[in-house]
């Protein structure tokens, strides 16, 4: 087939054949909880009416940072449903949340863990990397070989693309806790579980947070991309724009995607930055949670 | 067993590989430098012992890298020691079970940090409740008595407010406060007023020293400061690149320093506080002794005036003193010509001082009495004067040495 010295295609080919042939039932009931999973957020957002939606996002913007930029997310929102791209967008919103929401369950344990062991954290890192610098779409074909077409495959290499910098900053933020700070903590008699929880944890919050923003933005641009295997939203109105070199509708859609990225990286960018000494806030909320644990 | 609330016996760290091997070369007379360049191994800490008695502050000195912090992590065991034992107690605490060992943290040991380290996500309560929240303790209880310590350091207005609102002065008081929740028979603090101005520094020290007076804990104070060792210590032991040079009380060390390494520690410090009458004395008052009979008032008369000398000091044939008398007076008694011999109910009685009065009690002597003052030793034999200009030129030079 090809006069190639080394078919490592090929090879990768068989592999998934094999993975196929031998373990569908696996990937099925992975498939079904991925899509159990995403389909409930999905419809948890569009339960309220698109008015509502819209409101609590102004609200959150209001809340975190500033009227100015609660009045953006308000003229953001109504322009997207104005160009009549809503429903697309609460489509990708719903991926994006459900990708993200599976990234950070899985990468943040793990970023513990490779935390807390030198050889985790050594074993993690290349793949780490290979994960982020593969072109994103190339994760495409084998999910979508061993899923299906659908939502699914599109959510499990969204997964893929976006978990590195949760699992990153999570270890990264726990090992540049303050090393007396650590030692306070033992000092006073933690044992290692409260020493995650009342220490390390709420300590490298700012960093866990950072990582939660990351990864939505790059599940966010990967949900896009996830349209060529029929993952939905906004991705296929820039893929048919694309495709029939609509610039119009390559624009309006391109525009809400880029808006709505505004929109969650400023929040949740505000919930890492802002207030780290953490009083009010999700933030705080969530760290205070950590604490009395 | 030597005793004491802390007893540390030929204790050890190596950070690197083969910790043993190092040790064995350390016996064998292998510098720290030497095993350090040939087998890559840190001599953190090397054959220290000591003990600390119940209720001292002793204090750990030592240039940086000398092994302090080391060391005292070594007790708490926040860093395994390499060889030797740690007893708290009678107990070995470099041989407790993990469990134990956090048992024992959690009740009757705490530590100050010099970086304050507290969680910038707690309030000031939540801080100085931390111990008794890791050991399990109910939230109204630990917060009843987390208010009761931050009210001994003085912070009780400031509960509810986080660490970043506080200045450093005050998060060391919430640091130690946090110490004293658990009421924790020692506590181990590491540089713990280094960070603080030196106005600070010093109010944390008497918060520190106050606290001792109401409930005496023992105390593990590393320091950089000398001053600072002297004021709170009541013993300071001296490290040099892992090995505890000297120990002994600020006295001990300034009179006898066991090398210059020690010597040079005590060079920057104004001295002269802690000199004693025995170091003040001198033989610069005349003696005459009272043997059966009375000194001849003329000839002491005439030699205290040929030495240019104002006072006169008589003892007994047992070396004890009986009284002073001034040139003044002599002269007085020589022109009436009524007392040939100068009786001792003609002397001015002045209570002697002991070898060891203070410098400060020692001045305030001289500042009530009008001439020298005699001092005797310990078996209450007189052994010398100290006089206004003695003292004063033995200040000036203390400041030049
Ligand atoms: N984890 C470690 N790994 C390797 N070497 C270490 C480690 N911790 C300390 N050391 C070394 O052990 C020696 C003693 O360090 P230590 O921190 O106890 O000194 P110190 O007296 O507290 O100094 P300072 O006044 O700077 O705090 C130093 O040479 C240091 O480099
Ligand atoms: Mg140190």
């Amino acid at each position: 087939m090809s006069d190639k010295k080394l078919d490592l295609g090929s090879w990768v080919n068989d592999v998934v054949q094999h993975l196929l042939d031998n373990y569908s039932g696996a990937f099925d009931s992975v498939g079904g909880v991925v899509s159990g999973f995403s389909e409930g957020i999905e419809q948890l957002l569009m339960l309220p009416p698109a008015w509502l939606l819209i409101a609590i996002f102004v609200g959150l913007g209001l809340w975190r940072i500033g009227a100015r930029f609660a009045g953006f997310t308000a003229v953001s929102f109504i322009l997207i449903v104005m160009t009549g791209f809503w429903e697309q967008t609460v489509v990708t919103l719903g991926l994006t949340f459900s990708s993200t929401l599976i990234s950070l369950l899985l990468g943040i344990p793990l970023g513990i863990w490779a935390a807390n062991s030198e050889r985790v954290s050594l074993t993690i890192r290349p793949i780490l990397d290979f994960m982020q610098t593969m072109p994103a779409f190339v994760y495409l074909i084998p999910a979508a070989m061993l899923f299906g077409l659908g939502r699914v495959p599109g959510i499990i290499a969204t997964v893929i693309f976006a978990m590195p910098p949760a699992v990153r900053l999570t270890n990264l933020g726990i090992r540049q806790v303050n090393k007396e700070i650590i030692e306070a903590g033992q000092s006073f008699g933690c044992n290692s579980r409260q020493l995650l929880f009342k220490v390390q944890l709420p300590n490298a919050m700012p960093s866990i947070m950072a990582g939660v923003n990351q990864t939505i933005m790059m599940a966010l641009s990967m949900v896009i991309i996830a349209s060529m295997v029929g993952a939905g939203g906004l991705g296929n109105d820039v893929l048919a724009s694309i495709q029939r070199l609509d610039i119009g509708l390559g624009f309006e859609s391109g525009m809400a995607v880029v808006l709505l990225a505004i929109i969650l990286d400023r929040i949740t960018e505000s919930f890492g930055t802002k207030q780290t000494q953490a009083r009010g806030g999700l933030f705080g909320w969530f760290n205070a949670k950590l604490q009395r644990q | 067993m030597q005793s004491g609330k802390i007893v540390v016996k030929n204790l050890y760290k190596v950070f690197g590989p083969q910790p043993q091997e190092a040790i064995d070369l350390l016996k064998q007379g292998w510098s720290k430098d030497k095993i350090l360049a040939e087998k890559g191994a840190v001599i953190g800490v090397s054959d220290v012992s000591f003990s600390v008695e119940e209720g001292e502050i002793f204090v750990l000195m030592g240039l940086s890298g000398s092994g302090k912090s080391t060391l005292i992590r070594l007790i708490n065991r926040l860093i395994e020691p390499s060889a030797g034992d740690v007893f708290i107690d009678g107990q070995n605490v470099a041989k407790l079970p993990k469990a134990q060992l956090i048992d024992l943290r959690r009740r009757d040991m705490s530590m100050v940090f010099q970086s304050f380290a507290l969680m910038p996500s707690r309030t000031v309560l939540d801080n100085a409740a931390f111990g008794l929240e890791v050991a399990g303790k109910g939230r109204k209880e630990r917060e009843q008595r987390a208010m009761q310590v931050l009210e001994q350091v003085g912070l009780a207005s400031f509960a509810h407010k986080y660490p970043h609102e506080l200045s450093g002065g005050m998060q060391q008081r919430v640091g130690l406060a946090r110490a004293l929740a658990v009421d924790p028979s020692m506590i181990i603090m590491d540089e713990a007023f280094s960070a603080l101005d030196p106005l600070k520094r010093r109010e944390m020290q008497d918060v520190l020293l106050e606290l001792q007076k109401t409930h005496r804990r023992t105390i593990i104070f590393v320091s950089h400061d000398i001053e600072e060792a002297m004021r709170i210590g009541s013993r300071i032991g001296i490290m040099e690149g892992g090995r505890l040079v000297q120990v002994g009380t600020p006295q001990e060390l300034i009179d006898n320093p066991a090398n210059d390494y020690v010597r040079n520690f005590f060079d920057t410090v104004d001295t002269s506080r802690y000199l004693t009458a025995g170091q003040l004395k001198a033989d610069s008052v005349p003696l005459y002794v009272h043997n059966g009979r009375a000194p001849d008032t003329l000839k002491v008369c005439q030699e205290l005036q040929a030495q240019d000398k104002h006072y006169a000091f008589i003892v007994d044939e047992d070396n004890r003193f009986c009284g002073s008398i001034s040139l003044e007076k002599i002269a007085l008694l020589v022109e009436e010509g009524r007392h040939k011999s100068l009786e001792p109910e003609l002397l001015k009685h002045i209570d002697p001082v002991p070898e060891d009065l203070p410098l400060e009690q020692v001045i305030e002597r001289l500042v009530i009495n009008e001439g020298p003052i005699p001092v005797i030793d310990q078996h209450g034999h007189y052994c010398g004067a100290i006089s206004k200009g003695r003292l004063l030129t033995r200040l000036q030079g203390e400041s030049h040495e």
